[in-house]
């Protein structure tokens, strides 16, 4: 059964994935690529990470797609007829793809026990983190008191986000424009 | 945008559960899926309804813009300080452990901070994103509709 619904979503997202590069009109690929994060947050959900799939659901399916709307507000709502032939980039894509593909293939099986990501420092965390923090969700004890660091760094590269584009574009400067 | 009566009823309605929820992720964030960063994202989502729906003036009317930039920097600095702290009680930088007399207690407290300090400047900031965005295109929806029937295909309105 499990098996049946892998396959659904994936299908699916590659359906979603293909509709939005085929869409010409950017209203609907905006829709489109909306669509294809809320298929994704299911699937991380199916992969038992409830965090992620939060995330993806929040900031995928909702927030960027309503940023993106707002941009579209300010372009054209059709893609520009592309004037450059398909045949280099269609090879970039290839080679590119096939040396990940090819990469994979080192890497250890999925749910690998004996993966090193699940020997390394894991264990620890998955063993000790009741009696060393005690907070249930270990997801959260990892992002802010083991890798309270990366943490820091992150908010900072948001905050540092927020500053470059308020530089960029400026908070609420079109009131006093009026109309140009 | 006197229409939608629906729709303006219905978000009146759901805005309040929104910012609850966003809150219920923050501090429950330590038990289930969730935390600082869900939760900012999700109060933001709260806050650019109401300007959807609404319009950007009175949304800004709701949080002043200034705040927002008040804001945006003092999640991080929340953050930054709690691990000023414990380098002040004699632990490494964020080492929670120092922060009570219970290193268990020192790391709750740590969490919430640290959490509380990324949710206030994902929902800060994602906010301030929104905002000049928007405030570039619809700042009057009705003028922006106009104008983007009128020029969409001359050029770009900016």
């Amino acid at each position: 059964m499990s098996v049946v619904i892998d396959i659904m979503l994936l299908g699916l997202m590659g359906i979603t994935a293909i509709a939005a590069i085929r869409m010409k009109n950017l209203f609907a690929a905006v829709m489109l690529t909306g669509i294809y994060s809320l298929l994704s947050a299911l699937w991380f959900l199916i992969l038992d990470a409830a965090d992620v799939s939060f995330t993806e659901a929040a900031v995928g399916a909702g927030f960027s797609t309503v940023l993106m709307l707002s941009t579209l507000m300010l372009t054209r709502s059709a893609e520009k007829p592309s004037r450059h032939s398909p045949i280099l980039p269609l090879f970039v894509v290839v080679v590119t793809g096939a040396i990940l593909v090819y990469a994979t293939l080192d890497m250890p099986g999925f749910a690998d026990p004996e993966a090193p990501i699940h020997t390394h420092v894991a264990p620890h965390y998955i063993e000790e983190s009741k009696a060393e923090i005690g907070v249930p969700n270990i997801v959260t004890s990892v992002l802010a008191s083991y890798r309270g660091f990366d943490t820091l760094g992150e908010t900072t590269v948001i905050f540092t986000a927020g500053v470059g584009v308020l530089l960029l574009l400026g908070i609420g400067r079109r009131r006093e424009d009026g109309d140009e | 945008m006197t229409h939608h009566f629906i729709l303006r009823v219905i978000t009146k309605l759901l805005i309040p559960l929104i910012l609850l929820f966003a809150l219920y992720v923050q501090f429950h964030g330590d038990f289930g899926p969730g935390g600082g960063f869900q939760a900012g994202v999700i109060f933001a989502a709260g806050l650019v309804l109401y300007a959807l729906v609404f319009d950007l003036d009175t949304a800004s009317e709701v949080i002043k813009e200034w705040v927002l930039l008040l804001l945006a920097p003092l999640g991080v600095l929340i953050y930054a300080g709690v691990g000023l702290t414990s380098l002040y009680f004699g632990g490494n930088y964020l080492d929670y452990n120092v922060l009570a007399h219970d290193p268990v207690h020192g790391q709750h407290l740590g969490i919430l901070l640290v959490e509380l300090g990324v949710g206030i400047t994902v929902a800060s900031v994602l906010t301030t994103i929104f905002f000049s965005f928007a405030g570039r295109g619809l700042r009057d929806p009705k003028e922006a509709l106009k104008k983007s029937s009128g020029d969409r295909d001359a050029g770009q309105t900016s």
